[in-house]
């Protein structure tokens, strides 16, 4: 007997679909593979198409293993380990394109398949965009229609048809699906333990700030967050985000000197006006959660707090889109008493730093007598002498503040705020640096505004007796265009933006797009990315379900109630269909008036032998009954219906007294 | 149109005595174009029903008495040498007339049964190479007696197919019967009897079969006839779409002797039996098993 072969279970039509299947659930993996193995994923279904298109054999199980082996041994070296998300994935890839090459029987071809709905849903752990819910559509009802062509023996089945009905089943399946977004329960953090390497390709602010960091950051046009304001909107002087806020500086970098972990929270006094908005906060890698400065502590959401420089922070890497409202006052005296450990960080200087600094800042000590006119002082320094605000400026040497204050004089936001506090802190001022974006473009369709990377930011605070901390943005005195318009008015002529950031030409159009895009992915955000816990929560209340026990109990119900409804749509297909003809369902209403006065017709008699034998058993019935039937036969056997025959019929019928 | 073939029916049922429904099948049957398996013992007045549709309806009549030695060529015909002409000529057998008796049909080999039934098929003979088509309207009543089946080649089912209708006769009612025996010879009577419809007349009645109108609804109705056949236990196998289009065409001739345009569940109802019985073949041999036509009628509701 021969052996069966594959060709018996799946023939060459289905088996080119299969691949191409595969192919277009692999597809978006390939980028972020190594080289090496997306190479080896190609060739791998490229050989497997060759093998079905000229009936090739396939490779012998030594190769197979071998390459698999290879791989394995492949992956580990590209990643260090062979568990975890990223190798983990790269491994499923890698498995899938072999498991086609040894692919002989029935059973192979369902494991395939159903590896392909397993690879679809790996996609999300790497992106949650609207983009990425449409391609696992489109893939889910491709990967259907493969599983319907590969079960259906013989010839292949048409395309469309599988198609259509593989988008059909999908399609059904949405209401439940949506029903399980909104009611399971949503555990706080990730439920099935997701690996702690997610996330590592993130980037934002980062824990300490150096030349040159922030200009990089802002070369990437990575979305930071997206705010609403409720009722009243900030003028873009006001719109300054806190983020990490650094008081230790070496010399090269700021950083933070972890004070805050030892200094209570600061007393604060906010004033009004109060600003309320809804913020929206991407991942990245880091545990601040960006808040306008400076937020109203009473509002700050579950499982965060206010740090000591009062920054808003998480208690651990912010690695979800994070939906929050607050309420900040862009008016407030932050820390009016400052204590003396703080005092003491705010003003420490590395040793043997920037000297022309150091005695620049005696100078002004001498000059002027109070903090406010030392920092308005060198602030018109900053109006004053020729500084530049440039993307790109000339290396630094060891002594960084001295060169760039009396050389170089050109420079980024960092390297304004760091000379700035630098400069405050030799003048006896306590100073820190405080970094987190400014500004952010307004999404005119949305009525949001979008804060990008690109809007990243430096500027310094100082402490003055009385006001506490009060924020000073030298940046601002320099080129106040970036303030007052954002980074791309402020530097357009200077041709040092980043391609995204640039105008002209035909963006109108891709602003128009990039405009539209985003309020899209807004609303998605916002909506579908955004239901976390605290969401879920809130509106099961709002529903009267009050604990986990209710929604489940909820989901339950609606799913079965759903299931149901479905069960039954498709048993309707295979029960004859309703017949909606106007004589039967007037013929209908006789039998029951009739079965009022007991008798019955029956089911194969048909309407004048039925006429006949009320005649019969009831005289008094039987001209009328009989003139119905006769009525009734014209309309259905023989001269088909006619509005007027209906009209006829059923006064016939209304006419038979029971 | 029905008033044309009413005196037809009218007469008949004057030398045919208390079979009105047997003579209009009988009827029925030759307006739709089928031919007639009549099944019933001896002097049940089979042959006095085809005498007297022949005369009735003024069709050329033969009665072929089928036995056991009846050759195929005795039915169709033979060439004979003719030494006048000097050649063969073709001697057409009883096949060639309007209406056969086929008499007792069962009594003659397979070979000659199916050399009638090949004829009925097909409406025209094929002998010595050429075909000949034979009259029209063409219309066989073949008999059958069912009791006596010693030294009889049973039609097979396939062949029973092609009979449109098989009805049997029944002993007469005691009123009929009585007048039977009172009244004067059934065949003196025959002798007397003029054709109440012209030939053409008949053809015409066969075309207007055709046009009775059959609605979907009515469809509907054959169709879950047909179907509980096929998933009938008890059946071997059900009906065919040919039994299916003969059910139809006869309730249609049926509509048009009771004078409607139309058919109505009623006429399949009332053709039924005669179409369906000899079709319906038992899944086993144990009687009981298998339904007749009344029981599948019962079973299924008119759509």
């Amino acid at each position: 007997m021969k052996a069966a072969t594959l060709s018996d279970y799946l023939n060459q039509v289905s088996l080119l679909r299969l691949i191409a299947v595969l192919a277009l659930v692999l597809v978006v993996h390939l980028p972020s593979l190594p080289t090496w193995e997306a190479v080896l994923v190609v060739a791998g279904l490229g050989w497997r198409l060759l093998i079905a298109l000229r009936q090739w054999q396939l490779p012998p199980a030594w190769l197979r293993t071998s390459i698999a082996v290879l791989s394995l041994v492949g992956i580990y070296a590209s990643y260090g380990r062979i568990h975890g998300q990223v190798p983990g994935i790269a491994l499923l890839m890698i498995m899938s394109v072999l498991k086609l090459l040894e692919m002989r029987s029935r059973r192979d071809v369902m494991v395939t398949v159903f590896l392909m709905y397993f690879i679809l849903l790996t996609h999300f752990l790497n992106s949650q965009e609207i983009w990425t819910a449409g391609y696992l559509l489109v893939c889910a009802s491709a990967i259907t229609a493969l599983l319907i062509d590969v079960n259906h023996p013989g010839e292949a089945l048409p395309l469309k048809k599988i198609l259509a009905s593989g988008s059909k089943m999908v399609a059904i399946s949405l209401p439940v699906t949506l029903l399980f977004f909104l009611l399971f329960p949503r555990i706080p953090g990730p439920l099935w333990g997701i690996p702690s390497d997610a996330g590592a390709s993130l980037t934002g602010m980062s824990n300490e700030m150096a030349p040159g960091d922030i200009s990089n950051l802002i070369m990437s046009d990575r979305h930071a967050f997206s705010v609403k304001f409720f009722d009243r909107e900030p003028p873009p002087r006001e719109r300054y985000w806190r983020g990490p806020v650094f008081d230790s500086f070496d010399g090269r970098a700021w950083k933070s000197s972890g004070i805050s972990q030892r200094v209570q929270t600061p007393d604060v006094e906010l004033l009004p006006p109060a600003v309320r908005y809804e913020i929206i906060v991407e991942p990245h890698r880091g545990p601040w959660m960006f808040a306008l400065d400076i937020p109203d502590p009473a509002t700050r959401p579950d499982k965060s707090f206010i740090a000591s420089e009062y920054q808003l922070m998480k208690g651990r890497d912010v690695i979800t889109r994070e939906l929050h409202v607050l309420i900040s006052h862009p008016n407030h005296i932050l820390q009016k008493e400052l204590p003396d450990l703080t005092r003491r960080v705010n003003l420490s200087l590395p040793r043997d730093f920037n000297p022309r600094t150091v005695a620049l800042a005696r100078q002004l000590q001498a000059e002027h007598a109070t903090p406010e006119a030392i920092v308005q002082a060198t602030l018109r320094m900053f109006r004053q002498e020729p500084f530049v605000y440039t993307l790109q400026p000339p290396p630094l040497g060891r002594n960084s503040v001295d060169d760039f204050l009396f050389k170089t004089r050109r420079g980024f936001c960092e390297h304004y705020s760091s000379a700035f506090t630098f400069l405050m802190r030799a003048a006896g001022i306590p100073t820190r640096v405080v970094t987190g974006y400014q500004g952010g473009e307004r999404n005119e369709l949305g009525d949001f505004f979008r804060v990008t990377d690109a809007d990243a930011h430096a500027w310094s605070e100082v402490w003055l007796e009385g006001k506490g901390w009060v924020r000073v943005d030298p940046t601002a005195a320099v080129a106040p265009n970036r303030i007052e318009l954002g980074l791309s008015e402020a530097m357009q002529d200077s041709g040092e933006l980043p391609s995204f950031l640039q105008r002209g030409g035909l963006n109108w159009i891709r602003d128009n797009l990039t405009t539209q895009w985003d309020w899209m992915n807004t609303q998605w955000n916002r909506w579908v990315l955004a239901y976390g816990p605290e969401v879920q929560m809130d509106l099961m209340r709002r529903i009267g379900i009050e604990d986990w026990r209710g929604m489940i109990i909820a989901l339950t119900v609606s799913a079965s109630l759903i299931l149901g409804i479905i069960g039954l749509l498709l048993l309707r297909q295979f029960t004859p269909a309703r017949n909606q003809e106007v004589a039967v369902r007037l013929w209908a209403q006789l039998q029951k008036r009739l079965l009022r006065a007991g008798i019955a017709q029956r089911p194969a008699e048909g309407a004048g032998s039925f006429a006949d034998r009320v005649a019969l058993e009831t005289p008094e019935l039987g001209d009328a009954v009989r003139r119905a039937a006769t009525i009734y036969q014209q309309l259905r056997y023989l001269e088909g219906a006619t509005p007027a025959l209906q009209e006829e019929l059923a006064r016939a019928i209304k006419a038979i007294r029971s | 149109m029905t008033h044309a073939i009413q005196p037809a029916l009218d007469a008949l049922n004057q030398i045919i005595l208390g079979k009105h429904n047997q003579i209009r099948l009988a009827t029925a049957c030759l307006l739709a174009r089928g031919h007639l398996l009549i099944e019933d013992i001896p002097g049940m007045g089979k042959t006095t029903l085809a005498l007297s549709l022949a005369k009735v309806l003024g069709l050329g009549f033969q009665r072929v008495q089928f036995t056991s030695d009846l050759l195929p060529a005795d039915i169709i015909g033979v060439s004979i040498y003719e030494p006048q002409a000097a050649g063969f000529r073709f001697h057409p057998g009883p096949i060639f007339s309007q209406l056969v008796l086929a008499d007792e049909v069962n009594r003659a080999s397979p070979k000659t049964q199916s050399a009638l039934l090949e004829a009925m098929e097909e409406r025209q003979v094929t002998a010595e190479g050429e075909t000949r088509p034979l009259p029209e309207p063409f219309f066989v009543i073949a008999t059958q007696n069912p009791a006596n089946q010693i030294g009889t080649f049973p039609l097979p089912e396939s062949q029973l197919d092609r009979f449109l209708m098989r009805i049997s006769m029944g002993y007469p009612a005691a009123e009929a019967e009585k007048a039977l025996l009172l009244e004067r010879e059934r065949r003196d009577l025959l002798a007397e009897v003029q054709p109440a419809v012209s030939p053409q007349q008949l053809l015409e009645l066969q075309t207007q079969v055709k046009a009775v109108r059959v609605m979907p609804a009515l469809v509907d109705y054959i169709l879950a006839l047909v179907r509980h056949t096929r998933d009938h236990s008890g059946l071997r196998q059900g009906l065919s779409p040919r039994a299916a289009l003969a059910l139809k065409r006869a309730a249609q001739a049926w509509a048009l002797l009771a004078g409607r345009q139309g058919v109505l569940p009623e006429d399949v109802q009332a053709v039924f039996a005669a179409v369906v019985n000899h079709r319906l073949i038992a899944a086993s041999e144990r009687e009981g098993g298998a339904p007749n036509a009344d029981d599948i009628l019962a079973r299924v509701a008119i759509p």
